[in-house]
């Protein structure tokens, strides 16, 4: 019997559909040692964490692996970013209104709002995209200011794109060792000269990258390019690069977008994990349900403006957020 | 035999089952075929084999030519191929690092050094260095402007600065010579014997086994090796990594943590030295720089060679940079192949028109150039690799038993 080999890809509308389960993914008998993977030209192998570092294996110990090391000024509960009167203009257009609020350090914050409330601006001021027409925004006691956006990154703020962006020619393992350059130091002669630290830093990087990969659960997905992976976990690939930064704040904007129930449920577990390891998360969702069900604390945005901010229950009760998501009925207008 | 298997893995081209033969060897194996071949590789204009031997001009002196492009190719690739920043005026830096070698070497300069303190023996190996230093300055002066502009408007303007190095050699008539040029430029004096008054490296020797092309081929194989090694070193590293991130999402790279300015302005500065090497190279094999060689025409030459090889793939834009050189030179002088009469010369003069019909073909039908291969970025990444070859393994065991078991 002879395998013909066809292009994976041939006949199928997404390049995805073909991972299916482990088993399916690689059954050439006939397949010479030469010919499996290495640098990522058969693409559908599936990594064995636990064959690779057995530590893996152990969900604690991944969880370990991947809880920050850093010191934060705020203490646990403390304001860790604020949004202080913050407004930004673009031209006659005002896209967020005099907005303050804190986001404490070990909360889960919802920022919820209709469509162009200002929720991803709000965002983006926060990360450095925008710089406020007025107030401003203070992190960790420090002001952001004019810092570059990669600064403001290594200062701890971290974040995930609405429209998935990763590196999509870098294989999953790659993408998140870009997150841990974040917080390395080696640069051209060192690289050439392979310095101690980095060969330092690259050991660090191979050991947190496969375990943040295996803490988001796609771990056996290591060694695929990204651009190959399933739309679910290049969502979690995004956020295992986020994570690889080392954030104070993780910053998730839209992850649940395009994801069935079942899907939104495996990802509330993720950001409560994510919480529980010592991290802060700012969540801004569409999904009601999972905003409710998984943040401590809600800030309800409508036209730039905060109308709301308190607990989940508190803001879902509150008749201008109702009116704002649902609409105010005739009559009562009337 | 009854059990169907599928192979969902297949889809290989010859490139890469290549690659993965070779990557799956142990290292010393990798050793014992590379050396080997790399020697065969450097002996082939004393071998001289029959069909791919030159006619119309001498074969070692090809090779040294192809020698540098394939420098030049290599230090592009790192700009263009890896941090998806494109130059269009590379030859600018061939061009500087020429004429640095030229204006400090040759006679014809103001700024001659070789009468007063600095002996004509050792002036080629003292200019080399301070042309890789003054070309990386360059590199650095031409880039911190400009590299805030993205995309076609970078290409414009890099552009415009291969053209400004070629005006400026053209105009400068009391410094460059203008379109004279500068003759006489020095050249590592090695192997002065009877029979080769001028050492191994003179334009003039022509004494076989070991002519000026031989030897300037050699070097340049030597040197290769080197950058190879520096630019290997430097991708699987945080700054091939950032180079890579930039290519692919600038923006989210600056969002991820990286230094983006900073990283391409290295690109930048690497790029330019190993275009600079180049140019010390050129000026010392020819002992002769003048304006026309660093056109507009060879710097898009020099990018042809990067995309047909393959961007990214530094052994691909090896063998781009060889069939550049080489094939043009291959039909000169030629008038029968296997046989079959042609008018090689005819071939030659069209190499522009060949070239440009090749690209359209090759980016229509393989955008990714004849070569492609994705980079490793990990310094430590073999293991993964491994253990993902191990998994792959055990799950094709299985398989194999069952069906041997079937059988029986």
């Amino acid at each position: 019997m002879s395998t013909t080999p066809h292009d994976p890809a041939a006949g199928s509308e997404h390049g995805d559909q073909h991972l299916g389960t482990d088993e399916e993914l690689v059954t050439s008998d006939t397949m010479p040692e030469e010919f499996l993977p290495d640098g990522g030209v058969i693409e559908t192998v599936a990594v064995d964490v636990a064959d690779l570092h057995p530590e893996l294996a152990d969900a604690e110990q991944v969880a370990e692996l991947v809880a920050p090391d850093r010191t934060i000024r705020a203490k646990v509960g403390e304001p860790l970013l604020q949004m202080q009167q913050v407004t930004m203009k673009f031209g006659g257009l005002t896209a967020l209104d005099d907005v303050t609020f804190d986001i404490r350090r070990g909360e889960i914050l919802g920022l919820i709002g209709p469509n162009g409330a200002g929720k991803t601006t709000c965002f983006n001021t926060m990360t450095g995209v925008y710089r406020p027409t007025t107030g401003q925004v203070v992190f960790d006691g420090r002001p952001l200011g004019r810092t570059k956006r990669n600064e403001i990154t290594r200062l701890g703020i971290a974040r995930t794109f609405q429209n998935i962006r990763l590196f999509s020619d870098m294989t999953a393992l790659e993408n998140v060792v870009v997150g841990t350059d974040a917080r390395h130091r080696t640069s051209v002669p060192g690289a050439i000269f392979r310095s101690r630290r980095h060969r330092a830093e690259e050991r660090d990087a191979l050991d947190r990258g496969m375990a943040l990969l295996e803490f988001v659960g796609i771990g056996r997905r290591a060694t695929q390019q990204a651009r190959n992976l399933p739309y679910g976990d290049q969502r979690r690939l995004e956020i295992a690069r986020a994570l690889a930064t080392e954030p104070k704040l993780l910053c998730l904007d839209e992850p649940a977008a395009g994801f069935n129930p079942a899907e939104k449920e495996d990802l509330k577990g993720l950001i409560r994990k994510i919480r529980d390891d010592g991290y802060t998360v700012l969540l801004i969702e569409h999904d009601m349900r999972l905003v409710m069900g998984v943040t401590d604390r809600v800030v309800v945005l409508e036209f730039g403006r905060k109308i709301a901010e308190g607990l989940p229950a508190e803001v879902s009760a509150d008749p201008a957020v109702i009116a704002a998501y649902l609409g105010v009925p005739d009559d009562a207008t009337a | 035999m009854s059990t169907e298997t599928t192979s969902t893995v297949a889809h290989l081209g010859i490139g890469d089952r290549f690659r993965l033969w070779w990557d799956a060897l142990a290292r010393p194996t990798q050793w014992a075929v590379g050396v080997p071949f790399i020697v065969l590789i450097a002996l082939l204009p004393i071998i001289k084999p029959p069909v791919l031997t030159t006619v119309g001009t001498d074969f070692a002196g090809v090779l040294a030519q192809f020698g540098m492009y394939a420098l030049l190719a290599i230090g592009l690739n790192v700009v263009v191929g890896q941090a998806g920043l494109l130059d269009l005026g590379y030859v600018g830096f061939y061009a500087i690092g020429a004429y640095t070698v030229g204006l400090l070497t040759s006679p014809d300069s103001p700024w001659n050094q070789t009468d007063s303190w600095l002996s004509q023996k050792w002036a080629w190996l003292f200019a080399l260095p301070i042309a890789i230093a003054i070309t990386a300055i360059s590199g650095l002066i031409l880039g911190s402007p400009t590299l805030r502009l993205r995309g076609d408007y970078l290409a414009i303007v890099t552009l415009g600065f291969g053209e400004i190095v070629r005006l400026l050699a053209d105009n400068l008539t009391t410094i460059t010579g203008g379109g004279r040029g500068l003759s006489r430029i020095a050249y590592p004096i090695v192997g002065v014997s009877e029979s080769r008054p001028t050492g191994y490296f003179s334009a003039g020797n022509n004494q076989a086994p070991i002519t000026s092309g031989v030897a300037w081929f050699w070097l340049s194989i030597v040197l290769i090796i080197v950058v190879l090694l520096v630019v290997g070193n430097l991708q699987r590293s945080r700054v091939g990594r950032a180079w890579v991130a930039i290519r692919e999402d600038e923006d989210a790279a600056e969002i991820m943590g990286v230094p983006t300015f900073k990283f391409k302005l290295w690109a930048f500065l690497i790029g330019a030295s190993i275009g600079g090497l180049s140019g010390a190279l050129y000026a010392g094999q020819v002992q002769f720089v003048i304006p026309t060689t660093f056109n507009i025409i060879n710097s898009t030459l020099f990018l042809v060679a990067v995309v047909l090889g393959g961007q990214g793939n530094k052994l691909g834009v090896i063998l781009g940079a060889f069939v550049i050189v080489y094939l043009p030179n291959f039909f000169l002088g030629r008038t029968e192949l296997f046989g079959i009469p042609i008018n090689g010369n005819e071939i030659a003069n069209y190499k522009y028109l060949f070239f440009g019909l090749a690209l359209i073909v090759l980016l229509i039908f393989r955008p990714q150039g004849l070569f492609p291969a994705r980079q490793k970025l990990l310094a430590y990444g073999r293991e993964v690799y491994v253990a993902a070859r191990r998994a792959a393994l055990a799950l094709t065991r299985p398989t194999s038993d069952e069906t041997t078991g079937g059988s029986r």
